[in-house]
Parts: structure tokens; sequence; C-alpha cells
């Protein structure tokens, strides 16, 4: 079976065409619980996400702050395993028919197997992976085994990013562009950081030729700060404040409802109607 | 006139210019830390053909420092290892007591070269902290050290030293709460930093070029190393002996040795309570190819590529990864490593202690006891000279406990055991 990444650049397409950004939440597999995690990735897509990018969690979340990792720490506990993020995947995807992406940091892939990985992925009907410590120089082998199986390959670029390597970055990724709104790690955030708009516009220009949709991450938190990414980015990713909703719940299920209702929300703002 | 004790490999070809050395190495960082991280290592480039930069750095090393480091044969102590002569190459003697301060003061200089006021630093045992601290009190750089919670505890009097230099040490209390999770928390901060901060990373791993940088400002100890061999034995020695927890001290001791292919080059892993118990740090001994804090080399990890929780009574040595340089020497053949557990590197700190007046750090400890080992396996015409990366002062509250050298309650409760235990035995 080949991946998602068709149904992926549909979707960004279709939000474009209605003339809004898209809404991609980020959820940790195996958060609480495996099959807690997928109703809260069910929920947020019920209450308006577009996409949602499943997180493989790590034993050193490195990019990640004290929110995710926390959450990461609470799945890896719980004893979550690749197998139980592709069940995710595959489960999510199945109930909902929208794109469902991975991410992770490298050194999981890299020890279970890139083959391996990509084709179980695939085949759980993900639509591609989100690897932000994996450098464009260092990803020849996995891309080759993506495009194989037909997932996106997502890099993230930062207010650092020279317009050069925005140039590289931009030929060899697939389905969009993770820019990183601000420097620094994820976690809500009281504002977004200045540099976003600078950056989606030097990543579009750089990647004039490739129409690669910016989707803006890091910090955005809530309807408000949709809406103003909104203006003038393709997507805007959310996932700290999600996790803080279930986090901060008093039970599994009111944790849920917080996802729903926070992605209701988003939506809202990701249509400017905040 | 060419530099004296700043003496970066003439060869210059390892690693290559991706930064790999053989299959390990690299550059595995987030689009965040490119721009910095190839800043560094275009100005080190710089720095490395500038005599400028090597008269300053060889001033430091020599007048701050107090290079270069004596070696001390130490004939007591060789009498337990079979008779061969051994030879401690003193890093102990260091100023901030060792060898951790000849990489500090390079790369504060190029701290200082890339105009940047701020650093940050990751620290186990103290040592590079206590060095970064002391460095960044010298330039007048801000300083902040993250260091594993537990680290901070079992190595009290090195946060007090830093404090005391001026430097904010800042507890980690994710994961395992030792010398990886300070690592991760000090990338984190330089994330969010960058424009203004140099992470001032203290081992030969990291991304390209931190492995070849580190190395460079540390080869001097062998260059040193070989000379003094050579002058005092006559001859090159039958084998060079390290610690290896990142590996510094070691690659080292090691570097300048490795076209001298007679010469075996021995690291010393920490077994910690033996690596069959699965609670040790011998990464080169049961670890696999991964990747851990921006380079691809040996890591403890399971089969899905999660880091596990690393051992030892070391916190400098208490790490699940390894400079990519020691990967490659280890399965080129070059290297030798083996593992050493925490009683055996006790044993080595008092023996040493005891039989020469000198007490090593307990990383330095684990080289130590290798020595021991390979001693009696060369017999009586063996020579070896072991890097003594450290002084054992900070060690003193783990070693008291370990040997009950406190008068304490802890020591009333441990003679009143004895006592019960002879009553116990007349008795029977």
């Amino acid at each position: 079976m080949s991946g998602n990444i068709q149904l992926l650049s549909d979707t960004l397409a279709g939000a474009r065409a209605e003339g809004r950004a898209a809404l991609i939440a980020y959820l940790p597999a195996g958060f609480p619980t495996v099959d807690g995690g997928i109703e809260a990735i069910k929920a947020a897509f019920d209450g308006g996400a577009d996409v949602v990018e499943v997180g493989l969690p790590h034993s050193d979340p490195v990019l990640d702050g004290p929110v995710i990792q926390t959450a990461d720490d609470i799945a890896l506990r719980g004893g979550v395993k690749i197998a139980d993020v592709m069940r995710t995947v595959k489960e999510t995807y199945e109930a909902t028919g929208k794109p469902v992406l991975v991410m992770t940091y490298w050194n999981p892939i890299d020890r279970y197997g890139v083959e391996r990985f990509t084709a179980e992925l695939a085949e759980a009907g993900g639509a591609g992976c989100i690897l932000p410590d994996l450098p464009v120089q260092e990803s020849a082998l996995w891309r080759e085994h993506a495009e194989k199986h037909a997932l996106a390959t997502v890099f993230v670029v930062a207010p650092s990013s020279k317009d050069a390597r925005l140039g590289e970055i931009t030929a060899a990724g697939s389905g969009f562009v993770y820019a990183a709104s601000l420097m620094g790690v994820t976690g809500t955030r009281e504002s977004v950081g200045a540099q976003a708009q600078d950056l989606v516009e030097r990543t579009r220009a750089a990647g004039a030729g490739t129409d690669l949709p910016v989707c803006v991450g890091l910090g955005v938190s809530n309807a408000a700060q949709a809406a103003e990414v909104a203006g003038f980015a393709d997507g805007v990713i959310v996932g700290s404040a999600f996790v803080k909703r279930m986090l901060d719940a008093p039970d599994d299920k009111a944790g849920v409802e917080g996802v729903r209702a926070l992605a209701g929300e988003l939506a809202k703002g990701v249509r400017r109607q905040a | 006139m060419p530099s004296e004790f700043f003496i970066p490999d003439p060869e210059g070809q390892i690693p290559s210019a991706e930064g790999y050395f053989g299959a390990f190495g690299g550059k595995f960082i987030p689009e965040a830390l490119v721009a910095a991280v190839d800043e560094v290592a275009v100005e080190y480039d710089k720095a490395k053909h500038d005599p400028e930069f090597a008269r300053e750095l060889d001033d430091l090393l020599v007048h701050y420092t107090g290079r270069p480091s004596s070696l001390t044969e130490v004939p007591r102590f060789a009498a337990e290892a079979g008779g061969a002569r051994i030879f401690l190459k003193r890093e102990d003697l260091n100023h901030t007591g060792s060898h951790k301060i000849n990489n500090v003061l390079g790369q504060a200089l190029l701290t200082r070269r890339m105009g940047k006021t701020r650093v940050i630093a990751e620290t186990g045992a103290g040592q590079h902290g206590v060095a970064t601290a002391t460095a960044c009190a010298l330039f007048g750089l801000e300083c902040t050290i993250y260091m594993g919670e537990i680290d901070t505890q079992r190595q009290a009097l090195n946060v007090a030293r830093m404090r005391m230099l001026g430097a904010e040490v800042i507890a980690v209390k994710s994961g395992s709460r030792t010398l990886k999770d300070a690592i991760n928390e000090a990338f984190r901060d330089w994330v969010a930093n960058v424009d203004h901060t140099h992470y001032l990373f203290g081992t030969v791993a990291g991304p390209h070029p931190f492995p070849a940088m580190v190395r460079d400002f540390h080869r001097v100890i062998g260059v040193e190393a070989r000379r003094q061999l050579l002058e005092r034995a006559g001859r090159l020695p039958d084998a060079a002996i390290a610690c290896v927890g990142g590996g510094s001290n070691a690659i080292g001791l090691f570097h300048a040795f490795i076209p001298d292919t007679a010469v075996r080059l021995i690291g010393c892993e920490p077994a910690g309570h033996g690596v069959e118990t699965g609670e040790h740090a011998a990464t080169l001994t049961a670890g696999e190819p991964g990747i851990l804090h921006g380079s691809r080399s040996y890591v403890l990890q399971d089969e899905e590529g999660q880091i596990t929780e690393p051992y030892s009574i070391s916190a400098g040595l208490d790490y699940p990864g390894i400079g990519p340089e020691h990967s490659y020497l280890k399965d080129s053949g070059r290297g030798e490593y083996r593992a050493v557990t925490d009683d055996a590197a006790m044993q080595a700190l008092r023996l040493l202690s005891r039989t020469e007046g000198i007490i090593p750090a307990i990383e330095s400890a684990h080289a130590l006891a290798g020595a021991l080992e390979v001693g009696r396996e060369l017999g009586k015409d063996g020579l070896i000279v072991v890097n003594l990366s450290g002084r054992g002062d900070k060690d003193m509250d783990t070693a008291a406990r370990y040997f009950d050298l406190y008068d304490t309650d802890a020591q009333v409760a441990a003679d009143q055991d004895a006592d019960t235990a002879e009553i116990e035995g007349d008795a029977k």
C-alpha cells in the first residue's frame, strides 16, 4: 500500500482554495495511553483539525519544552512502542480519512530501519514524516525510501536559516515546510515570534518553483494567534496547547473533550473568525 | 614561531569535510542550530591557521594552566601491576584540576572571536563546568552550567566552586538527571539563545566540528607524553591508557600515538555494577551505532532507538554515548576498549593514594584499574602511560562513603555491626 502524500497535498490545497490556513494538530502517541491517544486525535479531527502529527515519544526530546517532555515520559513509562505509533496512525486515518503524519527524532527510525519504518507507515495509511533533527544533508537515504512509499518528507526551517539553505530544503522537502516561528523549543508562548512572517516569506521565495505550502509552528496556542498566523501562512501547527489541555484535565475523558474544544476554537482562528 | 602547546592534527584528513570519522560523526542537528554550528566550524578553521590565536592560547596554557604537565613514574603502584613501568600524565596538576581546561581556554578564545557574550556548558563530574566557569571569569563572559540533579549532589564541591567563580548552575531534573540530560537542557538553551551564546561543549562528541576541535585542543596531552616518555624511558610505551566517558582525555592522549602502530591505545569504560547487570555506561562494549547529541556513534539504546539510562559511580563517565572518533578507532581495530567496574576503579583509587600519595578522580581511577590489568598482561618489561585526567578532591565524599572513612553515625553503626558479628561468631 502506498502512503498518503497526495491526501496531504490535496488537504492543504483545499484549505488554500477556501482562502484559509489549514489547522495542523500535534499529539504524542501513547499519551495518556495508546487508546486514549487515539481518542484524542479523533477528537482533534472532529473539532476541526485538517491534519494531525502523531508524535513518536522519545527518551531524549531535545527540541521539546516541558509540556511535551512530560507527555513523552508518560507514554514511555506506559511502554509505548513503534508498533503502537503505527496503530495510532492506522486507526485515526481509517476513522477519519484525513492525513496523519508522524513527527519523530531521527534515532528511532535509524535504529528501527528506514525501509521497515517507511513500509509500515505507508501500510498504516500515514502521509509522511516530520524529522526535526535530520538535516537535509543527512536525509538522502530517508528520502529515497519515503518517495518509494509515497510519504511526505517535511523539513523544519528556522528564523536563523539562511536563504541558500531554504532553497536546498524546499527543493528536497515534500508535503509542506514546517517553519518554526521562533528560536526555541516547543511550548506555548504569549506571542508568536515576529520573525515568523519574514521566515514564511523567505521560504516561499526560496521555494518559488515548488509551490510547497509553508506552515508555522512553535508557540501558537490560541485562536487569536492562529488567526494572526493564518494571515500569512498556509497552515497553523499547534502542539503543546493540546497536550496541556490533556495534562490539566481532571480525567482522560475531560482531556479528550478539551482537545475537541481547542480544535474548534483554533479552526475558527485559521478561518479568521476568532 | 610554531605553537608549542596548541597542536591541531597535522594530517587534517580525519574527519572528512562533512565531519565523518569513517562511518561515525556527521552533523545531526536541528535547523535552528545549523547556522551557529557552521559559524563555529568557520571560526575554528580561521583560528587554527591564525598565528595570533596560537600565540594567545599558548600563553594561557603556559602561564595560566601550567603546561607542560608533569610525567610521573609510579613504581610503588606499578609493583601491584606485575612490575611493568607505569608513568602518569599529570593532567590533574593543571589549573582547575583536570584536562578540561585545555579545551575550555581554546573555545573561550573562540567565543570572544565570534563576538558572543554568553557561554553555556554541560557538566557531569563538574570538572568541565569548573573549567568553563573559570575561563568565563577570566574573559568576563556570562556563564550558565547545566548539571544533572544527581551529579549536583554527588559532586557538591564542584557546584560550590562554579558558583564561587560567578557561574549560574542549573540542576537538571529530567530523565536520568545525569550528564545526558544536562546536555539535552544545554541544547534547549542554545536553540533559544544562539544569537549571543556559545555552547562550550566539553567532550569529543556532538555535531561536527566539536569532535575534531575538542580533540585538537587536547592533543597536546599525547604530544607532550610522547616526548617526555622518549626522554625518560628511551622508548615509546607498549600501551597508552585512559578512561572514556565522552572520550576527550582519551583522544587527547591517544591521538599523537595513532601513527605509532606498536603503541596499543586502550580506553577504559565504566562497567558500573558489571556490564552483565545492565547497570553500566560501557557504550563501546555494549552499545549499538545510533544518533545522540548531534552525531552518529555507538550509543546505549534499546531496539527501538530509545536511549537507555546509564549508570556509573563516576559522574564524569556516566554517559550513554561516546565521541565518534572512538567508535572509528574501535571498529578499525586501532583502539581497544575494556570495561572497568565501580569496585575495580575504587580499589585503584585507594591503591594510588596509598602507594604514591596521589588521589585521582574516580574517572581517572578507571584508567588506573585498566593499567593494573594491562601491566599484569605485559609483565616486567612492559611500559605504560596512563592519563591521570583529574584529581580526586571532588570525589572525597563518594570515596569516604565507599570506604567508610567518616567519623560519623554511619561509621559508629558500621562498627556496631562488626561487633555484633564478632559476638555472633563467638556464640557459635
